[in-house]
């Protein structure tokens, strides 16, 4: 057996010879609910990538040139680009050429009209994930975007969003029905030479969700779009632009998974945010893609790029929970570009056995008296490694500038990894910035306590994970709030030992 | 029906701490609606006592038995030790930061509950008997919605132990030197939940060091432990001969 810091410093003898550790490690290690594979026959593009393969994508899609010319620019620089390896992270190199950028159930090539066209295999699919598409079973007050491998399903409420002028549709169809607004703000915030999985995604992307809410429209449900990678050997590269005009408001929440697998599988989405003057954009993700197994083998490469610019008096929040992926690369940001706009940050990381998470934000500060708060909680255990990284810089031009960060870590066991990188940059001597770190450790004496209390192991750990958490959580949609806290729970079982 | 004759039954506890053998073949009755005191010098072994008992990791039984109410203690897990109603009340409870106390509670009360096979009480009604004892120990409202010990004072956190303590209503109360830290206003509202708490079924295993806490909470039995086992024994007069004279005469006299 080993000895934990759940069991402490001290002799971890029992009168049952039984240690705290070892109970928290006995408790049942549930699957990976979401890991099915669903049978479908698909359409999958040979494994490889070139420029026929980009201007496949585009034909598959109809696209229009100017769009296919952009996604060939982008290819041209990935061309030229070299995987980053700044990040706390470590895996073999990805091959590029042996995956596949493009696969669609098959039944979805005629493009059903409507649910009852959907083959009912996929919404069986989405429906063992928790996720209805029917309208009338679906979570009140949420409208759901379904992903499956490169292709939309189906988006729901549609028809009840247009009454207000909200569009929510697929990019692909977004493409087609308003160009002008994809072409002005299709890459505006994410540039396609950004960094290199945001060019590669800028060449390959297949589906993803577009939003727009018009001026001063408050969206009258919460919108929402689930990923699902089923196919194997594929990669999803989904690509996600929400507009919200001078005045509006919006609250988006993702939801990820993906089946379990050997073999790595790679993720790579671009996420733009655009909040016009006086808008606000709420943007939450519950990102639960395959980990991998107890040893590391599988899981998810979940890299991904994720900015939104705020114009005057805008907001944008990003709140996110990370439990899944095998390696995640992730740093939502904010660009405060309008004189007073607020930039938030919220996250939960978690790791567990061999996970890997290099994570965390940029707030950019341009215009004056510009806001942002970052709160990020890193939870480690097993033999997980989880960073944060985050960027604070204030430019010259930023008058009265104001930056709050919290990075809090708590280690469950002591062969996790626990990591900060905090980089802070002002150019203007006005501003304030605040950093606060802890790194804690659940104790030996708080799970006594619990369960001198009658509480077991299981549901100790998960109280106080939960606890360690609540500032996050509070941040997220209600209806997302309790699930993210049973997502932790299963997450962290087995994980001490 | 059989009425458990006896609380707790220990008979030849020795137990290990890091290595070191503190309880050495300590015998100890106690019927229920009693009150034993344990007092001591440091390091007689009076805080592994309690701890043994409660079942904490780290603590080596290494022989002699323990029944609770006619049952094997020492081969019940920790959260079932404290579901048959062994309640330890710590010298140093810890802080669980973000977790409510009332969060806390129910979670407990509910556990107990369930053991007894009763239902979990609904939210409103745990509101009722939580608000209650809250005021019993003089505890702000406010301290049920802060975290776990969060923040709270010295005197805040044993009063959170007595709350704790009501709301469970345990057979088998050990307070693990209860007194220290406390000035004796909240001595006596420590005291009087205590006393609140006797009704001649329940039995209290009191650990201190003074004898102060004794004014208050009138022991029946008081046992000096030194060198991990129990030196003498008597009635509540013992702890004041030992206020007077201190511990080392127990050594003079060679027990």
């Amino acid at each position: 057996m080993r000895d934990g810091p759940l069991c402490g410093h001290r002799a971890s003898h029992r009168h049952r010879g039984e240690s705290v550790s070892e109970q928290v490690e006995s408790l049942i290690r549930k699957d990976y609910s979401a890991g099915f594979h669903t049978q479908i026959e698909s359409d999958t593009l040979r494994p490889g990538l070139d420029e026929d393969v980009i201007r496949f994508i585009s034909a598959k899609k109809e696209e229009p040139q100017w769009l296919l010319e952009w996604r060939l620019k982008a290819f041209r620089a990935w061309q030229e680009m070299e995987e980053p390896t700044w990040a706390h992270v470590s895996y073999p190199l990805v091959d590029f050429q042996a995956l596949s950028y493009y696969s669609a159930p098959r039944s979805m090539a005629n493009k059903p009209k409507s649910l009852d066209e959907v083959d009912p295999e996929l919404l069986a699919t989405y429906a063992k994930l928790g996720i209805p598409l029917h309208e009338q079973e679906a979570l009140a007050g949420v409208a759901v975007d379904a992903v499956f491998d490169s292709v939309s399903v189906v988006t729901t409420y549609r028809a009840k969003l247009e009454e207000v002028g909200v569009i929510f549709c697929p990019i692909s169809e977004a493409v087609h029905r308003f160009p002008e607004l994809v072409k002005k703000y299709l890459g505006s915030v994410v540039p396609q030479k950004d960094n290199f999985y945001a060019a590669l995604n800028s060449a390959v992307f297949s589906d993803g969700s577009f939003v727009y809410i018009p001026k001063g429209v408050r969206c009258p449900m919460e919108l929402s779009t689930y990923f699902r990678i089923n196919e194997v050997k594929t990669g999803q590269f989904e690509r996600t632009l929400i507009v919200a005009d001078e005045g509006s408001h919006v609250s988006y929440l993702e939801g990820c998974t993906a089946p379990m697998r050997d073999e790595n599988q790679l993720h790579a989405a671009v996420v733009e945010l655009v909040a016009l003057d006086d808008a606000q954009i709420k943007y939450s993700t519950v990102q639960n893609w395959y980990p991998g197994d107890k040893e590391g083998k599988g899981g998810i490469y979940n890299f991904v790029t994720k900015r939104g610019v705020c114009h005057r008096n805008a907001r944008i929040s990003w709140t996110q929970v990370e439990t899944g992926s095998a390696i995640t690369w992730k740093y939502p940001s904010c660009i405060l570009k309008g004189d007073n706009s607020v930039g938030e940050f919220y996250s939960v990381a978690l790791t567990n056995n061999l996970q890997q998470a290099d994570t965390g934000t940029k707030m950019i500060h341009l215009g004056k008296n510009t806001r942002s708060t970052i709160v990020a909680k890193g939870i480690s255990a097993g033999r997980s490694q989880s960073a944060y990284r985050g960027l604070v810089r204030i430019n010259a031009g930023a008058e009265g500038a104001r930056n709050y960060t919290q990075c809090d870590s708590l280690l469950i066991g002591d062969r996790c990894g626990a990591h900060t990188f905090p980089y802070i940059e002002s150019r203007n001597a006005s501003a304030v910035i605040e950093h606060e770190a802890t790194t804690s450790k659940v104790s030996d004496d708080q799970l006594f306590l619990c369960q001198q209390r009658g509480l077991d192991a299981e549901k100790a750990v998960s109280m106080i994970v939960n606890g360690f958490c609540r500032e996050v959580f509070k941040e997220l949609p209600m209806e997302f709030a309790v699930e993210a806290g049973k997502l932790l729970e299963v997450s962290l079982e087995g994980s001490v030992g | 029906m059989k009425q458990a004759a006896s609380m707790l039954e220990i008979r030849n506890l020795s137990a290990r701490v890091e290595g070191n053998d503190i309880l050495r073949q300590l015998t100890l009755s106690i019927r229920p609606g009693e009150v034993h005191a344990i007092m001591g010098p440091n390091g007689a072994g009076k805080s592994t006592l309690g701890n043994v008992l409660a079942g904490r990791p780290g603590y080596e039984v290494t022989g002699g038995e323990v029944l609770f109410q006619g049952k094997d203690l020492l081969a019940m897990e920790i959260e079932e030790r404290a579901r048959e109603g062994v309640f330890l009340a710590f010298q140093y409870p810890v802080e669980i930061p973000g977790v409510s106390n009332m969060e806390f509670l129910k979670a407990a009360v509910d556990a107990r509950r369930r053991h007894r096979g009763e239902s979990e009480l609904s939210s409103f009604d745990f509101m009722k008997l939580a608000r209650d004892a809250a005021k019993r120990v003089s505890l702000d409202q406010a301290f049920l919605k802060r975290g776990v010990n969060e923040g709270f004072s010295g005197g805040e956190k044993k009063r959170n132990e007595i709350m704790q303590m009501m709301l469970l209503e345990p057979s088998l109360c050990i307070l693990d030197e209860t007194d220290s830290g406390l000035d004796i206003d909240a001595l006596q509202v420590v005291a009087a939940g205590v006393n609140a708490m006797r009704d001649g079924q329940r039995s209290f295993i009191v650990v201190t060091h003074y004898q102060r806490l004794l004014d208050y909470i009138v022991p029946d039995h008081v046992h000096v432990l030194a060198a991990g086992r129990i030196a003498r024994s008597g009635g509540k007069e013992l702890a004041l001969e030992l206020e007077a004279k201190g511990y080392s005469w127990l050594e003079d006299e060679g027990v």
